[in-house]
Parts: C-alpha cells; sequence; structure tokens
C-alpha cells in the first residue's frame, strides 16, 4: 500500500466512473457513475492525505467537502430525475434533447 | 497504522479492498438489474472506506461506511422506481456511444495511472500516534470553519431544493399537478394505460401527451 498504488486503484475508479456516466443511457445510471467518480476523488484525496501530506488536517477536511458535494449531487440529481419525469415521462438521457417544458 | 512500513498484513488487506472495490464498481455498469447496480456501487463505497481506515483515517472511512450505507438504501428505492426491467429478469444493455465511453475511460485511467507512477510527491506519511480525529475536529471548529458552515449552508439549500424540484407544480395540488406522476406502462409500444389505473379528469386531454403541453 504505497501512495502510487492508492492513486491507481483511484485512477481505476475514475476511469470507470467516467465510462459509465457516457455510456449509460438511464439519468439514475449516469448519476451512478458520477458517484463511482467521487468515490476514486475520495480515496486519492485520502492518500495523499496519509501518504504525502503527513496527515494535516486540511487535507480530511478536504475528504469532508467532497462527501459533502457527493450528498448534494445525488439529492439534487435525483430531484431534477423525478422533476424531468413528471413533465416529459423521460428517464432517459437521449430524450432529453431540449431543456423547455 | 500506516508508519513507516505498513506490515505485510495491512498491504494484503489492501490488495483484497482495492480488488473488490474496483471489480465491484465495474460490475455496476454490466449488472441487468439497477437494484443490484446499486448494491454493487455500495460494495465499493464499502471497500473504499475500508482502505481510509488501512490508511489511518478513523473518522474519514468510518463516515464513509456509514453515509454510503444509508445514501445506497436511498437509492435502491429510487432504482425500484426508475428501473426499466422489471426485477432485472431480463439482459439489459441501455448503453449509448459506448466505443467513446471506453476509450474516455481508458484514457482517464491511463492519465491519472501515468500521474501516479511518474509524478513526483513528497513522502510524508501519517504519524501513527498522531490523533486524526482531535486534529480535523479543530480543524472544522477552528481555522476552517467558514469552509465547514459553507458545506452545511449547502446542504440546506440542497434540502429545500430537492423539495421544491420534487414536489408537485400545480397550484392547489389538485388533478393537474399529478400529470407525470403515473406509473410507467409496461407495454410501452401500445401507449395506453390498462383501464382503470387512469381516472380521466372530464374535458382535460392531459394524459398521454408527451410534453408538448407547456
Amino acid at each position: 500500500m504505497t501512495l502510487t498504488t492508492v492513486l491507481v486503484v483511484a485512477a481505476a475508479l475514475v476511469g470507470l466512473g467516467l465510462w459509465g456516466a457516457l455510456a449509460q443511457q438511464s439519468i439514475v445510471m449516469l448519476l451512478m457513475g458520477i458517484e463511482l467518480m467521487i468515490n476514486g476523488v475520495l480515496l486519492a484525496a485520502g492518500g495523499l492525505w496519509a501518504l504525502a501530506a503527513g496527515g494535516d488536517p486540511k487535507g480530511q477536511l478536504l475528504v469532508v467537502v467532497a462527501m459533502a458535494v457527493m450528498a448534494v449531487e445525488m439529492a439534487i440529481g435525483f430531484a431534477i430525475v423525478v422533476a424531468v419525469y413528471r413533465a416529459r415521462q423521460v428517464d432517459l438521457t437521449d430524450g432529453l434533447d431540449s431543456m423547455a417544458g | 497504522m500506516s508508519g513507516a512500513q505498513p506490515s505485510l498484513v495491512v498491504h494484503g488487506a489492501f490488495w483484497v479492498f482495492a480488488l473488490v472495490a474496483v471489480v465491484s464498481g465495474w460490475r455496476v455498469f454490466r449488472t441487468d438489474s439497477m437494484v443490484r447496480a446499486t448494491f454493487l456501487l455500495l460494495a465499493s463505497f464499502l471497500n473504499v472506506g475500508a482502505i481510509l481506515l488501512l490508511l489511518g483515517g478513523a473518522y474519514l472511512g468510518i463516515a464513509l461506511l456509514f453515509m454510503m450505507t444509508v445514501e445506497m438504501t436511498v437509492m435502491a428505492v429510487f432504482m425500484v422506481a426508475f428501473m426499466m426491467n422489471p426485477a432485472g429478469l431480463n439482459p439489459m444493455s441501455m448503453v449509448h456511444q459506448p466505443r467513446v465511453a471506453a476509450v474516455a475511460g481508458w484514457a482517464v485511467f491511463a492519465g491519472g495511472a501515468a500521474v501516479a507512477v511518474w509524478g513526483r510527491f513528497p513522502r510524508r506519511p501519517l504519524d501513527p500516534a498522531a490523533d486524526v480525529i482531535g486534529a480535523l475536529g479543530t480543524e472544522l471548529m477552528g481555522r476552517s470553519m467558514l469552509i465547514f458552515e459553507t458545506a452545511g449552508v449547502a446542504l440546506v439549500a440542497t434540502m429545500i431544493g430537492s423539495v421544491v424540484l420534487s414536489s408537485r407544480r400545480s397550484r392547489f395540488g389538485d388533478e393537474a399537478g399529478d400529470i407525470g406522476s403515473l406509473p410507467p406502462m409496461l407495454d410501452s409500444a401500445a401507449g395506453t394505460y390498462p383501464p382503470g389505473v387512469v381516472s380521466e379528469p372530464a374535458g382535460a386531454g392531459h394524459h398521454g401527451s408527451h410534453g408538448d403541453h407547456s
């Protein structure tokens, strides 16, 4: 468990998340991809905090802020999915080709 | 735990957690059921939380474990609501632009891995005797209190925003507010609901108008 291996695993999680977010048609699955990317960001930030920054408390603060961002993203994301479905009966990204209505 | 020389057990545990985190993260987008995808994502998060614990971030790891368990349980409910493939019984492949997505994913992984392998980072490991939780608390309630409070205000704004976005559109919460709240048609090719599901309002042709009303 070195900094290199931790960062490689984090890069793998971010890459998988981007792949899912771009490839999935369902809007909720797209959100899952974004969550997986933030998962990788959390791991990278935690690894740098513990192995490169000598346990600087600001590193922990960064991870806490990233977790808050993740909660905000999920809550607002699902609220938008519900609002879009109410207005358009659409839950696929391909169905959302305009913002009107 | 992560002193100058982490023990062999820590190394082995890290590789197990890392492997499970990556493989379950990959299976999220390869399973047929969106509920199963949610729990695979939960597995990925739990293993990353375990790695954070191995790294010595006691508060961060435990917070991630608890937070993601609750968050993914809520997410599973949404997945049931938006599942296009009942119970994941049918093979499902709901993807578009698969090649672009795969190339972008591999490119990001290659870039990140290159930074990890060839980047020059300081080597200052965490002092195993350090009081990391106390340091975090002092930071949150001390110099970085404004950042912490901003995160709290952002979460309040999120609560208000999500309620506003997902609540009924209608001013009086009457019939018009329920448009779009109907169950999705199981047989979308037919384009109609089974009789009895929708009570037709007198003189209103709202139902089934796919977004062409303002």
